[in-house]
């Protein structure tokens, strides 16, 4: 029942908003914060109350499920473990911020905008929470209505077009999502009789290989374009670089870990074979999208694109890990998903800043701010070296994890990863010193950051020291469910044992 | 007393987080109470340690402190723990005293500077890696001190930042010791994955156990660590960010860029070297490494104007014989030459720096001169620290150290009379660039008036350094010469006792290598002071000028890169700004167009066109049908 009022707050919080935004603009903000903080208390709640389920390998924290159309074995199945909750946590957390912090550029119908925010937000907990494939469909359908008001109504100049590219491209690669969960739905139906939409049902049906492969990929392709996978990424830019604050910090801190959720829960558990024979495709993509998304920041000069390009480099190793598919490399992937969601999260909230100040997102023109804006580049500093990997913060935990795992099965992987924490090193501290080092232009009227901005980005920069320094409370959360879903598929883990035999087994 | 060790670290990074969040606030007199302080007790506590720790030692001479599981990931668990053995002790008070000393250097040096709390701050956050990195006794919390260091290496010269040519000097020094640290990734990946263990003790353990000498993995992972360890220790061919790293401010040169942490390789291969001993191939890459390396940077030194640079390729010629030591297996060797390299070389950096200060930000020697009666203080400690470096014997630290770097290099196992001569050389190359230095600026007329002279503080440091350079090899003697080795001894459970040559033609190499600076110091004078235009006639020769214009650029290995790496990097994320790999998104938006292009031609508004088309689509249509 815990998890339906989860969904159900921010879905109710939005209405109000959107209600009280006629008797004043800023009632609607404060409504809006307070239904996603106590939407935030109670998923807390729920991991501090369910400890003890959490230490018994694969015990779901909480479980709801009523029939919903009971003649075509569709239901409303929700359940929490380990890692949704961590995931529900991270969207909550996201979502305040980005409500907190997005009051001035929203001028324009208040009320409107943050009922669009709360139902995405309340999308994106469904999708993290449901075992329905039916109803995880509709999540996932539902929460890009949304968002793509948010780029349209919001966003900067080109909005329009990132919108409708946004909008193509996940639809397009939902309906491949779809005729997946249908084709998988028939298969399952005919041979057992039982037709249903239950992830528990379907977990282990028997499959031909070629089916295997073309129902997987129909769910990867959806899953791969949601998370920015290098070459599916091509919506990503023009969406992270043209939405509102609110919009970038959602879409990257949270929307692209519903693709890697998705991977995670549904992909790889339920075509382990399929993706065995696909992983090695996936692991090279991964690794290719970590290098090519680093020289690709290199490149831009917006700096909401080079933030969004960084994404993509990131999302590689999440990538990577997931297909790695060890308890070392999964761990790591939750890790990153978290500690990524706050320092992309952090650097887009930094970005507005300074658009807001410098009134430009063209990085070649910011230059010498350190002097007028000390703690704000400072901040950024923290989470630039966030970017980077460096050990002591959240990022380095994930990276760390997942390359080596990824060296435990194969060296040659391995290697062009570890060589792409180089190049971002070249990334993020040019970033860092184009903003603020160099020679400056005279700026007498720039404010140093202070009030809700200092406040919400030093929660920020405290939560990744955290995580780096002390990433256990993280760890121990989502291990039983990282434990449980490499047991339930076993065989996705792929075995590579020497260059030869890598090149021998060639791409499937 | 052992368990205060925590404190030792604790305290620079509780000074770092004070100033950090509210050293704006500060007045700059409590910033360099709190900064230096900080470093201050540490140091004391230390040394207290040290005391204990050598009155009354911990069982087996070592002492483990684990504080928390950092993750736990079976079979991946990382500790943050910490471990003080003979080596990490002596590695820690050295650390501790320069950083105090030169901190309160600093809190004169750096005042009416706008970034003062700033610089304290950054100097605490690199003592405290720093401390993190000697005092692991874990691989990957080694790493964390390690890329600490590095980050505060690059804030730290990179602290003037409005000036273009420090910031990319910043970027550049955190860029190639990344190569280094990315090497260093993958040897500790190997490691776990072979050994499946991260804790020092327990890695050279079973390492020794399960892995036979030569082989492969041991070679690997000797080879990666070493990778890492010449990045971080500028040795060639990944040196190239030592000279341009001297953009920061004089004190950080001091105890970055020549005490502690480009020492830091040399400290890795030491705490491993039960490691790099089961692979002898690496062991002698790494002397061959130290030996050219050393050689190299004496020319390029010698080829130097800049003080700062002519002292930074100094330090890489002086870590080049620590290397040497290594390779040849004379860790405690490398470790001593350590120890009284951080108090010469530091001296010699915070001496510079008040010769800079003094001639308002002069860096070129041949722009000084005559300072000896204008700086006597100055004079006189420089002219100490310049002895040591280069080996006076007898009465220097310098002497004692390279002594038995060059003696074990000729007694060794793997050693040689090669290794031996190219030390020997380098010592007389080195004597030549120090000595060019100090007449250039000391002596000689003067050509620049002292604007600023140094205060209290400064000299203290100055003094008290000086000391040190001349007291510290009393400490570990040759047999020739008293015997004494207290160093050797005391480092003795942690690293292995040096073999010393005797006989009769390792007693004459000796005098032969003790008598060198003599002869250096007597060319230097010649050339340099006496004689000027004997040497001003040769810098004519178009080869020679060629050759010396090759030497500052450092052997051109800057170029090199440029043209390899940084060029095509550069070029190509320039050029794909737009990013090809997603151009099929326009593809199909403009066939989409064009069908619909098509399409629309069709729409002509003309009846007859229309009714053609229904026509020959009915016939087309009623074909098909009757066709099948």
């Amino acid at each position: 029942m815990m998890l339906v009022w989860l969904i159900g707050i921010p879905l109710l919080g939005g209405v109000l908003a959107w209600a009280a935004a006629r008797v004043h603009p800023r009632a609607s903000q404060v409504l809006s914060i307070a239904a996603l903080g106590i939407d935030l208390c109670l998923a807390l709640w729920l991991r501090g109350s369910h400890v003890q389920a959490l230490t018994q390998s694969g015990a779901w924290i909480a479980q709801v499920q009523w029939p919903w159309i009971p003649r075509m074995g569709i239901s409303v199945h929700l359940a929490m473990d380990g890692l949704s909750l961590l995931l529900v946590v991270l969207t909550l957390f996201l979502g305040i911020m980005s409500v907190a912090v997005s009051s001035s550029d929203v001028r324009d119908r208040p009320g409107f905008f943050h009922l669009n925010v709360l139902w995405s937000i309340s999308a994106m907990i469904a999708v993290f929470m449901a075992l329905d494939l039916f109803l995880f469909y509709v999540a996932w359908e539902l929460m890009l209505v949304p968002m793509y008001f948010i780029i349209a109504l919001w966003g900067s100049e080109n909005r329009i077009r990132a919108a409708v590219k946004f909008f193509v491209f996940t639809q397009a690669s939902s309906l491949f999502l779809l005729i997946a969960i249908l084709g998988l739905y028939f298969v399952h139906g005919n041979a057992t009789g039982n037709y249903s939409f239950d992830y528990a049902a379907l977990l282990h049906t028997a499959l031909s290989h070629r089916a295997g492969v073309w129902l997987m990929l129909g769910f990867f392709l959806a899953f791969a374009v949601k998370l920015g996978v290098f070459p599916f990424h091509g919506w990503l830019p023009d969406a992270y670089g043209e939405a509102p604050l609110a919009g970038s910090i959602l879409l990257a801190g949270v929307m692209a870990k519903t693709g890697a959720y998705g991977l995670i829960r549904f992909c790889l558990p339920l075509f382990p074979q399929a993706s065995n024979s696909f992983s090695l495709a996936a692991m090279i993509l991964g690794a290719a999208a970590i290098v090519y998304g680093a020289l690709m920041a290199l490149g831009q000069t917006d700096l909401k694109r080079l933030i969004a390009y960084t994404s993509v480099s990131h999302m590689g190793f999440v990538l990577l890990g997931i297909y790695v598919w060890g308890q070392l490399s999964l761990q790591g992937v939750v890790l990153q998903m978290i500690s990524h969601g706050i320092t992309a999260g952090a650097l887009f909230m930094i970005a507005a800043g300074l658009e807001k100040r410098i009134g430009t997102r063209d990085i070649t023109r910011y230059g010498g701010l350190w002097h007028v804006t000390p703690r704000l580049g400072g901040i950024t500093l923290v989470f630039a070296l966030a970017l980077m990997g460096l050990p002591g913060l959240g990022t380095f935990v994930g990276e760390v994890l997942i390359l080596l795992d990824t060296f435990r099965l194969s060296i040659p992987l391995a290697v062009i990863p570890i060589a792409g924490t180089v190049f971002a090193v070249v990334y993020s501290l040019w970033m860092v010193q184009r903003i603020f080092m160099g020679e400056s232009a005279p700026r007498p009227h720039i404010a140093d950051c202070r009030g809700r901005e200092l406040l919400s980005l030093g929660i920020m920069a405290a939560l990744i020291v955290w995580l780096g320094v002390y990433p256990k409370p993280f760890l121990d959360t989502s291990a039983p469910a990282v434990t449980e879903l490499r047991q339930s598929a076993p065989e996705a883990r792929p075995v590579i044992t020497s260059p030869r035999e890598l090149l021998a087994r060639g791409l499937p | 007393m052992l368990n205060c060790l925590w404190i030792v670290i604790a305290l620079p990074l509780a000074g770092f987080a004070l100033l950090a969040l509210a050293g704006s606030r500060m007045p700059g007199r409590l910033c360099a109470l709190v900064g230096a302080g900080t470093v201050g007790i540490s140091a004391a506590l230390a040394l207290a340690m040290g005391v204990s720790f050598a009155v009354s030692p911990p069982e087996g001479r070592q002492f483990t402190q684990t504080l928390w599981s950092w993750m736990s990931v079976p079979p991946f668990s990382p500790e943050v723990s910490l471990r003080l053995d003979p080596l990490s002790l002596v590695s820690v008070c050295v650390i501790l005293v320069v950083a105090f000393l030169i901190m309160l250097y600093s809190s004169e040096f750096m005042s009416g500077d706008e970034g003062y709390s700033r610089f304290f701050s950054y100097m605490d956050l690199f003592v405290a890696a720093m401390l993190v990195l000697v005092l692991a006794n874990d691989l990957v919390f080694l790493y964390l001190g390690w890329e600490g260091v590095g980050l505060c290496s690059f804030l730290l010269i990179g602290f003037w930042y409005k000036v273009p040519k420090n910031v990319v000097a910043a970027r550049k020094a955190f860029l190639v010791t990344r190569v280094g640290d990315a090497a260093l990734l993958a040897g500790i990946f190997l490691v776990v994955n072979k050994l499946g263990t991260l804790s020092i003790p327990e890695v050279l353990s079973r390492a020794a156990v399960s892995w036979p000498a030569n082989s492969g993995a041991a070679n690997a992972a000797a080879a990666l660590f070493a990778v890492g360890a010449a990045a971080k220790s500028a040795q060639i061919p990944l040196h190239v960010w030592l000279p341009d790293a001297m953009a920061g401010p004089s004190p950080v040169s001091a105890l970055i860029h020549a005490a502690t942490m480009v020492t830091a390789g040399v400290y890795l291969v030491a705490r491993l070297h039960p490691l790099f001993t089961l692979s002898p191939q690496v062991l002698f890459g790494v002397a061959i490494v130290g030996a050219v390396t050393l050689l190299a940077a004496g020319l390029a030194a010698l080829a130097q104007r800049d003080i700062k640079r002519i002292l930074a390729y100094s330090t890489m010629s002086q870590i080049g014989y620590m290397f040497l030591a290594l390779g040849v297996g004379a860790f405690s060797a490398a470790e001593f030459h350590f120890v009284v390299h951080a108090f010469f070389k530091s001296l010699l950096f915070l001496g510079a720096g008040a010769v800079i200060r003094g001639l308002n930000q002069e860096h070129d020697i041949f722009k000084m001169g005559g300072l000896r009666r204008a700086m006597p203080g100055t004079f006189w400690t420089f002219a100490i620290g310049v002895c040591s470096l280069c080996a006076l014997p007898l009465v220097t630290a310098g002497f004692y150290s390279k002594d038995l770097i060059l003696s074990s290099a000729l007694a060794a196992h793997q050693g040689g009379i090669w290794l031996w001569l190219a030390g020997v050389i380098g010592a007389f190359i080195t004597t030549l660039y120090a000595f060019r230095m100090l007449f250039a600026v000391f002596f000689g007329e003067v050509r620049t008036q002292v604007s600023k002279g140094s205060g209290r503080n400064m000299t203290l440091a100055l003094v008290v350094l000086s000391l040190f350079s001349v007291i510290a090899g009393f400490c570990q003697m040759p047999s020739g010469l008293g015997g004494v080795s207290l160093f050797a001894d005391f480092l003795a459970p942690t690293l292995p006792q040096v073999r010393e040559g005797v006989g009769r033609l390792q007693g004459s190499l000796s005098l032969v290598a003790a008598i060198v600076p003599l002869v250096g110091i007597m060319v230097a004078w010649t050339m340099y002071l006496h004689r000027p235009r004997f040497l001003q006639g040769y810098a004519r020769l178009p080869a020679l000028a060629a050759v010396h214009g090759f030497a500052k650029q450092g052997f051109g290995f800057d170029a090199l890169y440029d043209y390899c790496f940084v060029k095509p990097v550069v070029y190509l994320s320039r050029v794909n700004r737009r990013d090809v790999s997603i151009a099929y998104v326009g593809a199909i938006s403009r066939v989409a167009e064009a069908l619909h292009y098509l399409l629309s031609m069709t729409q002509t508004g003309r009846v007859r066109w229309y009714a053609a088309g229904v026509g020959i689509g009915a016939v087309v249509l009623i074909g098909i049908g009757v066709l099948l």
